[in-house]
């Protein structure tokens, strides 16, 4: 046979030889490939249409769906095609990217991580590129500057404000609270044991717990930048007694936000403390009884004040396709469009007049609207910094709470921690 | 081409005298044998250099930049020597975070290992539906480390939580446990979740070990009148070594890297009170602080302490054999 005669001539080491080098070069290649297509994707598509990359974290309800509709026709208005990536965890993504300098055309990112990305230089001057910021809110505005240049403009915003549960309080003759006293009494007497707590609010160790706190803090009149002040420690003592007293329950340090507002809609929390986003999940968990206040304040008469929530729009700092994007922005934050966006997420548009028009469409929607007035943009003063100092706040909150230390020495270690 | 010669084998052999004869025949063959060996070699090689090797040099380097947010995206991090490292250990929550590994890994350790013995040891003997049990006690194996957490997370939930539930029903505690809300107990509460997935991969290793041993040594040390513990000790024990050796190393490799379940269930809270360095780490870097220097360089720590204990392993591998 042939074989056993080209077997003498080895024909056979030269062939596996090609194939194991051409398999390493394969291999090779494929690396190759794999790091550079994230460069390779930014050049725009060579005469054609221009291709937007947007990042956001919306994976559910309406908003997953209707996000791409708006981004879809605000594309088409600026000439370009955008391709949307829903992201998780957002804000580790967007510093690797940045790290690469690959960072998308379009993101939709929580406010307080804004400067921390616009300090590294991946996002663009949206204000170069012709966007105003007429008619909105000042604090709106404040929120998504950085070093005097706007970096992000929100299309709705957000603040915190007091649920209650409309039976339960008949049921105890008690009126929904207005001061801090009032909310003590009231959670007290909302009490019943094991299975029902009078109030309810979520201080995990996340940014949320910050978030959550900084409702009372600000409302007592504290100041970001100094974490140990009196008025502090006041709006600290509060909570810690409301824990300790069982008016709160333990778990208020291991839970979010959402399980928050589950444990009141079942009924095992008379009150607490949410956004107006929860509202569509309220009413689809078939909670109907259920009325809004203004977080209370140290005494009557009081200014509630929060921390300002909710997402900005801001554009990677990527030369031509920045200014595409920046009329993207200019469009889905525009009176019409902050409306649509404010009315699927349930939150308040960012302009105040739609704002003012939605509130009186909307009673449920009225306290919010209240309440961000006097919301404070949490990086309006400590910048980027902002995210040292709030991871001092919530661990000095989870030490109180957990009884660990005093609410003063909490804060002062705090203090200590984020000017460290 | 070079490969239809058919003669080179008879010129390298029979022109050996001629000056430059035997190089062209050798020449060529050992050229082709040299790049197929490195054509095979470099898929390795360049893996190992572009995942392994390339990160790992990276975050040593890291280690000693004054990396934060502004170096980001310009990349330009000035060197500051043992700045970070002297950073982390000026900080009380990191060394906090030490001594909670310890814990941590070693009650893991302990507890996953006796548990996954004693079950190994019970499945030995087999019974009717032995099998089925033996493989429903993989489930927690299979399960993925977000959703065990998550369940924990509800079960030790102090008002709603089934444990707690249990407990007070039981009488034996009168106020509900504050699990993973009080710095006292988190621990446990994150050490019980931890243990219960590590157990069925202690077990299964542990009972292939115990299937190895020959029925007749057992059958011998009871003719020599050894009871069911004397043979444990001296038959099973001593014949298990290797494999409690591989065990133990994999195990502690396994649990200093833990971070999933820590961050479901706790996120490093209360009060820090269940930060590893291994979610302390990851905060420094990722939770909103951007130390990605000071992050790198508890990582580095890890990865060496993780490193001797493989290299103790090794050596202890090869003195076992070496023995023999």
């Amino acid at each position: 046979m042939s074989g056993t005669a080209s077997r003498g001539v080895r024909p056979r080491p030269p062939r596996t030889a090609t194939l194991a080098l051409t398999s390493a070069a394969a291999a090779l290649s494929l690396l190759l490939t794999a790091c550079s297509s994230g460069s390779t994707t930014a050049a725009g598509s060579d005469g054609g249409e221009l291709t937007l990359t947007e990042m956001d974290y919306y994976n559910t309800g309406t908003t997953m769906t209707a996000l791409p509709q708006l981004l879809n026709s605000c594309g088409k208005q600026a000439g370009v095609t955008v391709k949307r990536q829903i992201v998780p965890d957002l804000r580790t993504k967007l510093i690797q990217l940045a790290s690469s300098h690959a960072v998308p055309d379009l993101v939709l990112l929580d406010n307080p991580d804004l400067q921390q990305l616009a300090a590294t230089g991946a996002l663009a001057d949206l204000g170069a590129a012709g966007l105003s910021t007429d008619g909105l809110y000042p604090n709106v505005v404040e929120a998504g500057r950085y070093q005097g240049k706007q970096y992000g403009v929100a299309p709705g915003v957000n603040a915190l404000a007091l649920y209650y549960n409309k039976k339960l309080l008949t049921q105890a003759g008690v009126e929904p609270p207005t001061t801090w006293d009032e909310l003590k009494t009231a959670a007290k007497k909302l009490t019943d044991g094991d299975k029902r707590r009078g109030l309810g609010f979520a201080v995990p160790a996340t940014e949320e717990g910050s978030f959550q706190f900084e409702s009372f803090f600000l409302s007592a009149g504290a100041d970001l930048t100094k974490l140990d002040s009196d008025q502090a420690v006041s709006a600290l003592e509060l909570l810690d007694g409301l824990v300790t007293s069982g008016s709160a329950p333990k778990d208020v340090l291991t839970w979010t936000q959402a399980n928050v507002e589950e444990q009141f809609a079942n009924g095992s929390l008379a009150m607490m403390v949410n956004g107006p986003w929860q509202l569509p999940q309220l009413k689809k968990a078939g909670m109907t009884e259920y009325g809004i206040v203004p977080m209370p304040t140290p005494t009557a008469g009081g200014t509630p004040s929060g921390a300002l929530g909710g997402e900005v729009w801001a554009a990677g700092n990527n030369g031509a396709k920045s200014r595409k994007a920046a009329e993207v922005i200019k469009c889905m934050t525009s009176a019409k469009n902050s409306l649509t966006w404010s009315e699927l997420t349930t939150y308040v548009p960012s302009s105040r007049q739609a704002a003012a028009k939605l509130a009186a469409g909307d009673p449920d929607m009225q306290p919010f609207v209240d309440g961000i007035a006097g919301a404070q943009g949490r990086t309006a003063k400590l910048g980027a910094k902002y995210p040292a100092y709030s991871q001092a706040l919530w661990t000095a909150v989870q030490s109180a709470l957990s009884g660990q230390k005093s609410p003063r020495a909490a804060l002062g270690d705090a203090q200590r921690q984020a000017t460290r | 081409m070079t490969l239809t010669l058919p003669d080179g084998a008879v010129h390298g052999r029979a022109g050996a005298p001629a000056g430059g004869g035997p190089g062209d025949g050798r020449r060529p063959r050992l050229r082709r044998r040299t790049l197929l060996r490195l054509g095979f070699l470099a898929p390795v090689v360049v893996y190992t250099a572009v995942f392994f090797l390339y990160p790992l040099i990276r975050n040593i380097q890291l280690s000693f930049q004054d990396f934060g947010i502004q170096s980001v995206y310009s990349g330009q991090a000035p060197y500051n020597g043992l700045g970070n490292y002297r950073k982390l250990f000026d900080d009380p929550v990191f060394l906090k975070s030490v001594t909670n590994t310890l814990v941590f890994v070693a009650l893991s350790l302990l507890c996953q290992f006796l548990i996954g013995l004693g079950l190994a040891e019970f499945f030995r003997h087999t019974f009717p539906l032995s099998g089925l049990l033996r493989s429903l006690l993989l489930v927690p194996w299979l399960l993925p480390l977000v959703v065990a957490g998550t369940v924990f997370r509800w079960m030790l939930d102090t008002s709603n939580g089934v444990v707690n539930q249990v407990l007070l029903a039981t009488h034996l505690v009168s106020d509900p446990v504050p699990w993973l809300n009080s710095p006292h107990t988190a621990m446990a509460g994150v050490l019980i979740c931890n243990i219960w997935i590590g157990v069925p991969f202690n077990m299964v290793i542990l009972y292939g070990g115990l299937q190895a041993i020959p029925a007749g040594l057992y059958e011998a040390a009871a003719l020599d009148g050894a009871g069911r513990r004397q043979q444990f000790r001296h038959v099973t024990l001593p014949l298990l070594k290797p494999v409690i050796g591989v065990v133990l190393t994999l195990g502690l490799i396994y649990t200093l890297k833990v971070f999933d379940v820590i961050w479901v269930m706790t996120k490093g809270g209360p009060a820090n009170a269940t930060h590893t360095v291994t979610t302390y780490g990851y905060q420094l870097s990722f939770g909103g602080l951007s130390e990605f220097g000071v992050g790198a360089a508890a990582g580095d720590l890890l990865i060496v302490v993780a490193g001797l204990f493989a290299v103790f392993y090794l050596r202890s591998l090869r003195a076992e054999t070496g023995g023999r």
